[in-house]
This record gives C-alpha cells, sequence and structure tokens, in this order.
C-alpha cells in the first residue's frame, strides 16, 4: 500500500541523498533478485537480454559476464567514490567498466571459444550496458564497499535469472533442448521462430505479462484485505 | 546582492570548484589501474587463449581429413607462394594433414563467403590426388536456424562436397572451371554444387568460399606438392 504512492512521488532520490550509507539487510541482496529486477522491473539491458538468449549456455554466460563486470566495477567504483570529482566522473565508471569488460572478455576466450565466438559483439558492447553504469551512478558511488558487493552480486543474480528465464524458455521450444540436451523424441519439430530475434520479444513480452499479473492480482488482494478490515473496523 | 545570499542560503555551502589536477590525478590514477589489470590479464589468457586456438583448429581439420594425425601449418602468402607457418609472416593458413605413417593425407584451408546473415567461414578439404574438394566444415557462421545451418549438416548437400572438382588450368596458375553454386537439381558438371532448396543465399556462401579458397590455395598446393608430402 504505502509503496506505490511513495514512487510517483519523487521522493526516494531526495531520501537517498540526505541517507546515503545503507545498512547491509537481506534486502539490499534481494532486491536485485526481484523488487528491482534489472530486466523484468527496469527494463534495463534490454540488447543482451534480447539478442543472446537463445540459448540457455548463452544467457549464462552473458548473465555471469555481466554480473562479473558489475561487481568488479562496483567494488572498484565505491573504493575510489571519495577521490572521483563530479565533474568525471561518468569518464571514470566508463574506464572502470571498460577494464572489467576487457577482463570478461579474455577470461572468456581463455575459458571456451565457442562460448566466445556465440556472444559476439555483445561482451564487449556490456560496456554500454546501462545496468552497468546506472548501479555505478546511482549505488556504488554513494555506498560502502560491502553493501556494494552485496547489492551488485544481487542484481547480477537478477540479471543472470532474467536472461536465464529467456534462455531456457526459448531453446526448449526452437530447438528441443535445455543446456545442450535434447529433450523429446525425433519427432519434435522445433518452433525455429523462438530462437530467431522475433521470439525474444515473444518470450520477454509473456514473462512481463506474466509478472505483472502476479503484481496486479496481489495488490488487489491487499486492497480486498484492507477493505475487509475497514468494514469490519 | 547581501540579500541574495541570505535567500539562498544553500549557495554558500557549495564547495568551490574542483581544481583541475584534481580531475586530472583521478583520470590518471584510474586509467592506470585500468591500464595496469588489462596487461596483466592479457599477459596471463594469452598463452591459454592461444592454445585453445590450436586445439580448435587442429580438431576441425582431423575431422574434415579423417585418418589424420600430424598436421604442419604452413602459409599462402600474398604472392602465392607457399612458406612454413612461423611468428611475423602473414598468409592465408594452409593446414597439411598426415596420416600414421606419415604419408600425406591432404590438405585443408579457409574460405569465407558472405551469406544471408554475415560471413560464412568455411573449412575445407583438398585431396591433391583427385585435385578435388573432399570435405567441408563451417567454422563460423550466423546462418538462420533451420535453413542456412544446413550447410553443415544437409547429407544431400554435403555429397556435394564429397568429389568437388579444383582442378587447375593448364598454366597451373588458376582453377580450370571457377567453382558456383546453381539451382537445387540443375547440377551437372563436377565443379558445381547443388543449393539446398530454401537456403539458397547460404549456398551460394558456400560455393563462394570454396572458388575463393581453391583459388589461392590450390595453384601453391601443385606446384609445391613435394615439400608439402615430406611432414619435415
Amino acid at each position: 500500500m504505502a509503496e506505490s504512492p511513495n514512487r510517483s512521488a519523487s521522493v526516494p532520490p531526495p531520501t537517498l541523498a540526505l541517507n546515503p550509507q545503507e545498512t547491509l539487510t537481506a534486502d539490499t541482496f534481494i532486491r536485485g533478485l526481484w523488487k528491482e529486477n534489472p530486466v523484468f522491473v527496469m527494463l534495463l539491458g534490454m540488447c543482451p537480454v534480447l539478442a543472446v538468449t537463445n540459448t540457455s549456455i548463452n544467457a549464462l554466460g552473458m548473465g555471469l559476464a555481466t554480473t562479473f563486470v558489475l561487481v568488479g566495477s562496483g567494488v572498484l567504483v565505491s573504493l575510489l567514490r571519495n577521490w572521483i570529482p563530479k565533474q568525471v566522473r561518468i569518464a571514470s565508471y566508463i574506464i572502470i567498466i571498460a577494464t572489467f569488460v576487457t577482463v570478461v572478455d579474455y577470461g572468456i576466450q581463455a575459458i571456451s571459444l565457442e562460448l566466445y565466438a556465440a556472444l559476439g559483439a555483445f561482451i564487449q558492447l556490456i560496456v554500454v550496458n546501462c545496468v552497468i553504469l546506472g548501479r555505478a551512478e546511482a549505488y556504488a558511488s554513494k555506498q560502502r564497499l560491502h553493501t556494494t558487493l552485496i547489492n551488485s552480486l544481487g542484481m547480477g543474480a537478477g540479471f543472470t535469472l532474467a536472461l536465464l528465464s529467456l534462455g531456457t524458455v526459448r531453446e526448449i521450444l526452437g530447438n528441443g533442448t535445455l543446456f545442450g540436451v535434447p529433450l523429446f523424441g525425433e519427432g519434435f519439430q522445433p518452433w525455429v521462430i523462438m530462437v530467431l530475434p522475433p521470439g525474444g520479444f515473444f518470450v520477454l513480452g509473456a514473462w512481463l505479462l506474466l509478472f505483472n499479473w502476479l503484481r496486479l492480482r496481489k495488490e488487489r488482494k491487499v486492497m480486498q484485505g484492507s477493505g475487509v478490515a475497514a468494514n469490519a473496523g | 546582492m547581501s540579500n541574495d545570499a541570505h535567500v539562498q542560503p544553500q549557495t554558500p555551502v557549495q564547495p568551490a570548484a574542483t581544481p583541475s589536477w584534481a580531475m586530472l590525478r583521478t583520470l590518471g590514477g584510474i586509467a592506470m589501474i585500468s591500464g595496469l589489470l588489462v596487461v596483466l590479464v592479457e599477459h596471463y589468457t594469452q598463452p591459454i587463449i592461444a592454445e585453445k586456438q590450436r586445439i580448435l583448429t587442429e580438431k576441425a581439420v582431423f575431422r574434415v581429413l579423417p585418418g589424420a594425425v600430424a598436421k604442419h601449418d604452413f602459409l599462402v602468402t600474398a604472392e602465392g607462394r607457399l612458406v612454413p607457418a612461423e611468428p611475423g609472416v602473414s598468409g592465408d593458413p594452409l593446414y597439411a594433414a598426415y596420416d600414421a605413417e606419415e604419408r600425406l593425407k591432404g590438405l585443408a584451408f579457409i574460405g569465407v563467403g558472405a551469406g544471408y546473415a554475415g560471413p560464412v567461414q568455411v573449412m575445407f578439404a583438398y585431396d591433391p590426388e583427385c585435385r578435388c574438394i573432399v570435405g567441408s566444415k563451417v567454422l563460423k557462421s550466423n546462418e538462420t536456424p533451420g535453413f542456412g545451418d544446413k550447410l553443415d549438416s544437409d547429407p544431400e548437400f554435403l555429397r556435394n562436397f564429397e568429389a568437388l572438382d579444383a582442378g587447375l588450368n593448364t598454366e597451373g596458375t588458376a582453377l580450370a572451371n571457377p567453382i558456383v553454386t546453381v539451382k537445387h537439381g540443375t547440377k551437372t558438371e563436377p565443379w558445381q554444387i547443388d543449393a539446398i532448396t530454401g537456403a539458397t543465399i547460404s549456398s551460394r556462401a558456400m560455393g563462394r568460399a570454396a572458388n575463393q579458397a581453391a583459388e589461392r590455395a590450390v595453384p601453391a598446393i601443385q606446384r609445391d606438392l613435394a615439400t608439402l608430402s615430406q611432414p619435415n
């Protein structure tokens, strides 16, 4: 009940500025998974979400790579936060993010060249993923190291989870496999469009529909509950 | 003026403009940390990546030339000469594969053709005795799943590459007949590739890749066959 009016009435930014140091709670981590999920709630970083979720392996690889960059850049930004003048902060964040993207680029090549080929340019494009710059600007630059670490891990996990929920559905429908393992018999006719770009939009749309429906249902239940309570009182 | 200051109590609280040296210090410091990190990671991962690349190429060569157990790397230089692959020499790679008795099993080279969704990179196997392409494996492609990716799996299409004629002209400088992809069901000559129905553009990419690669590699192979036949 208290949440929705708060969000619309532009209260959160000043509160965060006045009370900059968040205390570490379970919510610091879980927020990224659910309430502030970068993909399903904030709708950030849509480009890799749609482009590289045609198989679960690609989705997992991309999710972990992004998590690494999120955590690495978050930690460094948080460590240097008192040293970075406001005027050059974006340039500083971009250098830091680009560094970790380069590291992850080499790392993936060293781990698997097949995965590297499958993800293609989207690894380098993590640099411009707005989830990461957004986190650096809105969170890491204001918060202490340990809360930043946990929050970035949560955001990364939420992003990975979202990519996986698209990747698994698209791979099962479009290819009949999950993590490369065939699920159905010989007779399975793959729904090819699901692994093509339009499939990304279809599946993302379906997930958003489901989550919004769940959220609305919950809100309606809360409303009804309070209505009943008010009547009873 | 003094009135203004009273009306806006926030203005004096704002810190003075950041001196330039602070910005320079920050950017310079961050750039240094970044550079150090990148160099360290590059230094550590480069040997691993090179080794992975080597294994991947070797696997592909042994797959297009079954029975091969060893390979030697050569390069076809821009002038069309064949030289052993060494660091510092540039050219198109050519792999000579040998069987267990150290006899030349065949050669492998890589061609690229523009496909439906970007370049299609293919490794071809070449048999110097029959003077024809005897195998293929797509190394890299973004072709549409279900259509274009049949290049590597459609048995009827792969039959094209069992003995695709790549004979040279009498001077030995170029292919006698360029390798071309023709419409499905109209293949009449041994240097033609019968396209896959529904994936004509991808099939044409494969034909162009084969023609381009053979045009470069085959004259060099036939001229220096003696060198290639010796494993060392």
